[in-house]
């Protein structure tokens, strides 16, 4: 008798299922049990924490009464919007533009300065971020040349330290997405503009931009889950001080589940946090699935 | 770096001419250097102040430069032991997600089902979920399974999430290799797992050792899922103790965590220059980001 279709279906999957467990132990798993503890008051330690109770909407009104989540949300979001979406994007074009112009020597340089600060692990990034951005550190020296005060940046100004940090460490993504779409562009197309008396900038904005407007959209989302997730830099350059001045939302759920000790509070945030991740994502995938059809 | 000396000396001329598309300019040149030294000064900190064992926060060049730093912290359990922890923990990521994106991959790319494309964006999804963020419920699974401080168990989660971007990428890579290779294989007999080990795997070499050396890489970067999920200080990798032993104590000592971060990077450092060389980053990069 032959193998009925299904199960030879069935038998053909079968070197998928090692993945899929994986999957779904460690990557489903957690996101169900967080949404699940979040309506607990499981504790880190003590009773709460061998044996938490039901306790239904409670995390998340305390959310909404607690003066800390809006705010952390808040930074969040210029956290994300200014380092991401307007920081490691444009200058990752405008660095890619630039290399098309520039000497070869030049750009293959300042090319793998860019990506050294990328590929380092992100506790060495976030040190050198940290003693950069100190009061007797090398910017504080720099302004100093130009006579300008020395300002104790990561006490005053905590979010504009951290996200030009994070622009220095993850513009190397945007640059490498935007040379290999920019090496797509073919010559010809721009070569013909030229010809036609279009001017460099309405070449960039007419030509080269609509031909390169997937790469654009893709990169846009992709920094913007990334930065979404950071939390060594700033963990490391201020965490999360002076007092919640740069708590984003991965730092707020690590201090209110560590810290305090209070995992079913700090998985309320979190889940929060793999909501927003989990919009971005969609409209991520429904993106590269009209681009593909 | 000796580049910024570099742009006062005239080009050879026919360079520019000979240069595609377009001119080469001077201006694109100035502006470029001027955003690369910018890139460049918090990492001159790390090397100027590795080399000077008196090293503040401030970029100088030192004194008396000398390796005292890196002869102060070349002790086993300082620097050994967290190094070879790290190696543990990111060949053992590395080796568990290329043997499962592979299997995972071969039928996705060999047969067609309705199943392939909501699977891959399944996938694709995945790749999206904000790690650090799912760390608070990971840690309450690992406390209730009783994995906290499991080297097996955290090396599963690191490959878990690599996962996602592992397979799309090898799925892409096998994609490109073509299937009459393989038939060839089956009508002298051999088994579908026969032929993806002797003749599908040897042609896609070069995209499994980029994959390899990505997730690699960020395994050995990864300093947030270690830090929760492993406690003991004998299993901690070189993430975790350089943070515990450098910023937690008071009178840090920043000649030695420069020092310490100088050889602590330089195996990921290498490996770039590797999958670079090759043409590997933007290789990479369209395999993953074009899907």
């Amino acid at each position: 008798m032959p193998v009925p279709a299904a199960a030879r279906q069935l038998i053909r999957y079968l070197p998928v299922l090692p993945a899929v467990l994986l999957l779904l132990v460690f990557l489903a798993g957690p996101v169900f049990w967080a949404f699940n503890a979040s309506f607990t008051n499981a504790g880190l330690t003590g009773r709460s924490a061998r044996d938490p109770s039901w306790v239904g909407l409670d995390n998340y009104q305390r959310l909404l009464a607690d003066p800390v989540f809006p705010l952390s949300l808040l930074l969040t979001v210029v956290f994300v919007a200014g380092s991401a979406v307007v920081g490691q994007n444009l200058l990752g074009l405008v660095l890619a533009l630039l290399m098309r112009r520039a000497r070869p020597v030049v750009s293959s340089v300042v090319g793998t300065t860019v990506v050294a600060a990328w590929v380092l692990p992100e506790i060495v990034a976030a040190f050198a971020a940290y003693a950069y951005f100190s009061r007797d550190g090398t910017l504080n020296q720099l302004l100093g040349v130009l006579g300008l005060g020395g300002q104790d940046w990561l006490y005053a100004f905590p979010m504009v330290a951290i996200m030009l940090a994070n622009v220095w460490r993850g513009t190397a993504f945007s640059m490498l997405v935007y040379r290999a779409a920019l090496h797509d562009v073919p010559a010809e197309v721009t070569e013909a503009a030229q010809m036609d008396g279009a001017h460099g900038w309405q070449r960039l904005a007419f030509i080269t931009l609509p031909m390169i407007r997937g790469s654009i959209t893709t990169n846009l989302m992709l920094v913007t889950l990334q930065t979404l997730a950071v939390f060594t830099l700033v963990w490391v350059m201020t965490a999360g001080g002076p007092a919640n001045a740069s708590t984003t939302l991965p730092v707020l759920a690590y201090l209110e589940a560590f810290k305090f000790g209070d995992i079913g509070y700090g998985t309320a945030v979190a889940s929060v946090l793999i909501l927003i991740g989990a919009a971005f994502g969609l409209v991520y995938v429904r993106l590269l699935k009209d681009a593909r059809p | 770096m000796t580049a910024p000396a570099r742009t006062a000396r005239p080009l050879p001329a026919g360079t520019a001419a000979t240069a595609r598309p377009g001119r080469r300019s001077t201006p694109a040149d100035a502006v470029l250097l001027l955003i690369g030294v910018s890139f460049l000064m918090p990492l001159l900190w790390l090397i100027l102040a590795s080399l000077d064992t008196r090293a503040g926060h401030e970029l100088k060049f030192p004194a008396a430069p000398s390796l005292g730093n890196f002869a102060a912290i070349a002790s086993p359990e300082l620097l050994l032991r967290p190094l070879w922890n790290s190696a543990v923990l990111s060949l053992g990521t590395a080796a568990v997600t290329l043997v499962a994106a592979v299997l995972a991959a071969y039928p996705l790319s060999r047969y067609s089902s309705r199943f392939n494309r909501p699977f891959m964006y399944t996938i694709l999804f995945g790749t999206c979920l904000p790690i650090t963020a799912i760390m608070v419920p990971v840690y309450g699974l690992f406390v209730q399974f009783e994995l906290l401080d499991s080297m097996p168990a955290t090396i599963l989660f690191m490959a878990t999430t690599a996962l996602p971007m592992a397979i799309w990428m090898i799925r892409n890579f096998m994609d490109g290799v073509p299937v009459s290779l393989e038939e060839a294989a089956w009508v002298d007999g051999a088994s579908r797992m026969t032929a993806l080990r002797t003749i599908v795997l040897p042609l896609m070499k070069q995209g499994l050792g980029v994959v390899f050396i990505f997730v690699f890489i960020q395994a050995w970067g990864n300093f947030f899922v270690p830090f929760v999920l492993l406690l003991s200080e004998a299993r901690q990798p070189a993430a975790v103790s350089i943070f515990s032993f450098f910023g937690q104590h008071g009178a840090v000592a920043y000649g030695q965590l420069a020092a310490f971060s100088m050889v602590y990077s330089l195996p990921v450092l290498a490996l770039y220059v590797i999958v670079a060389r090759g043409g590997g980053s933007s290789f990479a990069l369209s395999g993953a980001v074009r899907g």
